[in-house]
């Protein structure tokens, strides 16, 4: 079952590009002895990414993937990273471009750039959606700060909804800087989400401040740049996309996840938390046993930390004083050696979901002997928890008190939105929100 | 890959554009070695075939085709004919096209009326034409930059008067403008009319205006020869500048040092500006900022366009013994009122935005570092408290390892304008010099009042949003879910 990937924006193709070239090098440049697998079984995974990620045309593997963006230079370095890289290529007609870019701004990517291009993107979705034997659904990757990835891409959402009623459609979002990319980002963010809550199945939160953290605190990183960024952001995400199975022998096909996930529309938001996260020198001297990653983790869920440092440790399951995270689903993706030995009995705890969902079911657990990028055994946890609450009330509290003072209104207004589409979206997204805090 | 236009009107406004166009080939020779006329050198240069009289364009096709001869896509105007046969019986004669060009003999005289109304009425159809070539020359052509002066006649006037014509013929495409602002002690009496008479047009029709005051370049350059001993003395002093890195220096470019005139210098700081602002759209970088999305996240609302500018590092030191001055220094300076090209304190103001255009070896993690390190020293409205643009470009400007354009849209501009309103109505009150405006056809004692009106409601929706500075304007409560 393939997917097909949609690179949206500037920062959808950053991010895109480094998330195939992480899963090009796990698949095909690990050494045999290092997987942790017999050769058969490793060849039965290689032949399992490649169909659901790459296609072979002209004698080189191409990523199953379609880049868009309304300025070239982005799409162009993307490119040729790729080439460099030696293991895989992107399809140079599978692009879309244009000379003059959004300007950050939503109306402009949603209103003018999606009714003028969106004719051609959907052809060329629809070619790369005919490359696959069977399709299983879409993942988009963009940013909401912006104005093509966060625009464009919401248009396109709804005309790939449009276009293929039955397959997923998962969205991951880069959730901007707190203190500022882009000055409206807070507008874009309200904008985009409000409607991709209509069209998408899923939408994958990932947050810029918190990978930074990562980089500098767990990876040691002095000097960051955004690649190191997206290189995390391509760990976690390949981390639980490459295939998995199930207790009862399914693989985790993107449909299959995303039932477990979202159970109810109304809940859609998801985050990621992986474990362990440590730089190439010290990946060689540390040792670490199931027992401790499986109890970091359900802390990081409990307390709603990012990663596996600064964790508050004192906030329990039973602690009726200080509040925990509490989740709709969760989905464990655990591999490398012993995966079979973890006990998971944790994430089944009652306590973690509400009471009107039965808690065996909330959590689906998925695993893999083969080891993943390096590390002899990792955890990563994808779920449907109150975790993104507070970033999201931020925004709206910062979009609203922009928009009290009607500060750049006129530029949105510019190019064919109302007032009223931003009322709609702040209700959408109060709802939202209240949804959640009721869990 | 977008192209912009640069219109230079009258004698300022074509000497910065001189500096500009030398400047723009120094850039692009130190970075495109091999000679290919790609993306980049195309925003503002066409690659023309020189065997035809009317030279044939050629496009950037793959990238990959050699430079031929390069003309620059600009329209010169002035209405009197010394600084524009100085330019084409100069050095840079080559980049510019005859046809590009639109003079005449006697010169506006100061008087913004004859500038806009007569030679308006005058040149408008010649005008319109040789801007419509140069706009079908260009594959996507995004913004208009007009560059002159407020106090003078021609540039105030016709400048004033072209920015018109682009709005009512290309609404689509971005007008930015850099304006000279006359200081206090300017030689031009009726500079302060020339002044607010333009004002208002540049209120009603640009996208941005970037002003930028002689006295503040007065001083940036006094502050950078001062670090900079003469060469007669050959003393080896520590902290000797490094040859080129200087922001007002033109070394490298075709203009060789002894033809350096003495405004040069400052003209040069203001050229840099428009370079290091384009910089991201042309070259490529991690978080690259177009043209497009600094008017969108600099201009809160229609009327508040006006945006203070600075530039650091001055220069590079060339002593290597010295640690170069640390990247966090650059950040500090950048708010400081001695670097802003306008005389005026940004930091004592309210900043309603800010850009952060970075240039060169900063990883997104030091911009990061200086945004909250500065936030506290700062005053951000309080809709707006993380108002930061920053853009990431990759090639560093000629000269040094990396540079910081701060654009901002900060209140402290309504002090360089009730100055120039003060100026005015001095002079109004008394009708002085009234008379030479309203002889010329179509110019209205209106014209002056609603200039005037004009200017007071720019200022005072500055300081209204000023006032908010200590107390914050309480906010509605959140939409309530039922």
């Amino acid at each position: 079952m393939s997917v097909v990937t949609l690179q949206m924006g500037q920062c959808g193709n950053q991010v895109g590009g480094q998330f195939f070239n992480m899963i090009a090098r796990d698949t095909f440049d690990q050494s045999l002895a290092k997987c942790n697998v017999p050769r058969q079984t490793n060849q039965q995974f290689i032949d399992d990414v490649c169909e659901r990620f790459f296609s072979q045309e002209e004698g080189s593997l191409k990523a199953r993937a379609v880049m868009v963006d309304m300025e070239p230079k982005v799409i162009a370095m993307t490119t040729t990273e790729a080439k460099r890289s030696g293991l895989f290529q992107y399809n140079n007609k599978q692009q879309f471009c244009q000379k003059c870019g959004s300007g950050n701004n939503w109306a402009h990517g949603f209103l003018v750039h999606g009714s003028k291009c969106s004719q051609q993107v959907m052809d060329l979705i629809q070619k790369e959606a005919e490359k696959c034997d069977r399709l299983e659904g879409f993942f988009t990757l963009m940013s909401l700060a912006g104005g093509t990835g966060s625009g464009l891409g919401a248009y396109i959402t709804q005309c790939v909804r449009d276009e293929f009623p039955h397959s997923f459609i998962m969205n991951q979002v880069t959730w901007p800087f707190d203190t500022g990319e882009v000055i409206v980002q807070n507008y874009n963010a309200v904008l985009t989400l409000s409607h991709l809550y209509q069209s998408s199945d899923a939408i994958l939160i990932v947050e810029n401040d918190q990978e930074q953290k990562i980089c500098s605190q767990l990876l040691n990183i002095k000097k960051i740049s955004f690649s190191d960024i997206n290189e995390v952001i391509g760990h976690k995400l390949a981390s639980f996309l490459q295939p998995a199975k199930s207790n009862n022998l399914t693989s985790n096909h993107l449909g299959e996840m995303l039932e477990h996930l979202v159970p109810h529309p109304e809940y859609k938001l998801l985050t990621m938390k992986t474990i362990p996260f440590m730089s190439e020198n010290n990946i060689q001297y540390s040792a670490y046993q199931w027992p401790g990653l499986v109890k970091h983790l359900t802390q990081m869920l409990i307390a709603n930390a990012s990663m596996e440092e600064g964790i508050d440790w004192g906030v329990k399951l039973s602690s009726t004083g200080l509040a925990y995270n509490k989740s709709m689903a969760n989905s464990l993706f655990l591999r490398g050696l012993d995966v079979n030995t973890v006990d998971v009995s944790s994430f089944k705890d009652g306590r973690l979901y509400p009471s009107w969902l039965p808690s065996e079911a909330c959590l689906a657990s998925w695993t893999n002997q083969r080891t993943f990028n390096k590390y002899e055994k990792s955890a990563s946890l994808v779920s449907n928890s109150q975790t993104p609450l507070i970033s999201l009330n931020h925004v709206i509290d910062k979009a609203w008190s922009m928009f009290t003072s009607r500060a750049y209104v006129h530029q949105y207004i510019k190019h064919g939105l109302a007032e009223e589409d931003f009322l709609d979206s702040f209700a959408c997204l109060e709802q939202v929100i209240k949804n959640y805090k009721d869990l | 890959m977008t192209q912009s236009i640069v219109v230079q009107v009258g004698q300022c406004g074509n000497q910065i554009g001189f500096r500009f166009w030398d400047l723009a080939l120094r850039e692009h020779s130190s970075l495109n070695k091999t000679g290919l006329y790609d993306d980049a050198v195309s925003s503002f240069f066409r690659n023309v075939d020189t065997r035809y009289s009317d030279p044939a364009d050629i496009p950037v096709g793959h990238g990959l085709g050699k430079i031929k001869d390069l003309k620059a896509r600009a329209v010169l105007i002035d209405m009197e004919e010394g600084v524009v046969n100085e330019i084409m019986k100069g050095p840079l004669r080559g980049v510019f096209d005859y046809k590009q060009l639109i003079t005449d003999v006697s010169g506006a005289g100061n008087n913004w009326a004859i500038g806009h109304k007569m030679y308006g009425a005058k040149y408008k159809e010649e005008i319109s034409e040789t801007i419509r070539r140069a706009a079908e020359l260009c594959d996507c052509l995004q913004c208009f930059f007009v560059i002159h002066s407020m106090g003078g006649g021609t540039g105030s006037g016709l400048g004033s008067f072209v920015l018109n014509l682009l709005h009512e013929e290309y609404p689509d495409i971005y007008r930015f403008v850099m304006a000279v602002y006359p200081s206090h002690e300017d030689d031009v009496i009726t500079s302060p009319y020339n002044s607010v008479l333009a004002m208002r047009q540049l209120t009603d029709n640009a996208d941005c205006v970037l002003p930028v005051e002689n006295q503040a370049l007065v001083d940036i350059v006094n502050k950078i020869n001062q670090a900079n001993p003469k060469l007669a003395e050959r003393k080896s002093s520590r902290g000797h500048v490094k040859a080129g890195s200087a922001i007002s220096t033109g070394d490298g470019g075709i203009v060789k040092g002894k033809d350096e005139k003495p405004f040069d210098s400052m003209n040069n700081i203001a050229a840099n500006v428009l370079l290091n602002m384009t910089s991201s759209a042309r070259f490529e970088g991690s978080l690259n900022v177009d043209l497009n999305e600094i008017t969108m996240n600099l201009v809160p609302f229609p009327k508040m366009h006006y945006l203070v500018t600075s530039q650091t590092p001055l220069y590079s030191v060339s002593d290597v013994h010295i640690p170069p001055r640390r990247l966090d220094q650059m950040f500090s300076d950048a708010f400081s009122k001695d670097h802003q090209l306008i005389k005026a304190d940004p930091k004592h103001s309210l900043y309603l935005a800010c850009a952060l255009m970075v240039r060169g070896k900063v990883e997104v993690s030091d911009i990061r570092r200086n945004i909250e390190r500065l936030q506290s020293s700062l005053k951000f409205i309080h809709w707006n408290r993380d108002g930061w643009k920053t853009g990431l470009c990759n090639v560093a400007p000629v000269g040094q390892p990396y540079s910081l354009l701060t654009i901002a849209n900060n209140t402290c501009v309504h002090h360089t304008f009730s100055g120039l309103r003060d100026r005015f109505v001095k002079l109004y009150k008394r009708k002085a010099h009234i008379h030479h405006y309203t002889h010329v056809d179509n110019m209205e004692i209106e014209d002056f009042s609603e200039s005037l009106e004009s200017l007071t409601s720019v200022i005072k929706e500055y300081e209204t949003l000023e006032k908010q500075i200590n107390n914050p304007a309480p906010s509605l409560p959140r939409l309530q879910v039922i």
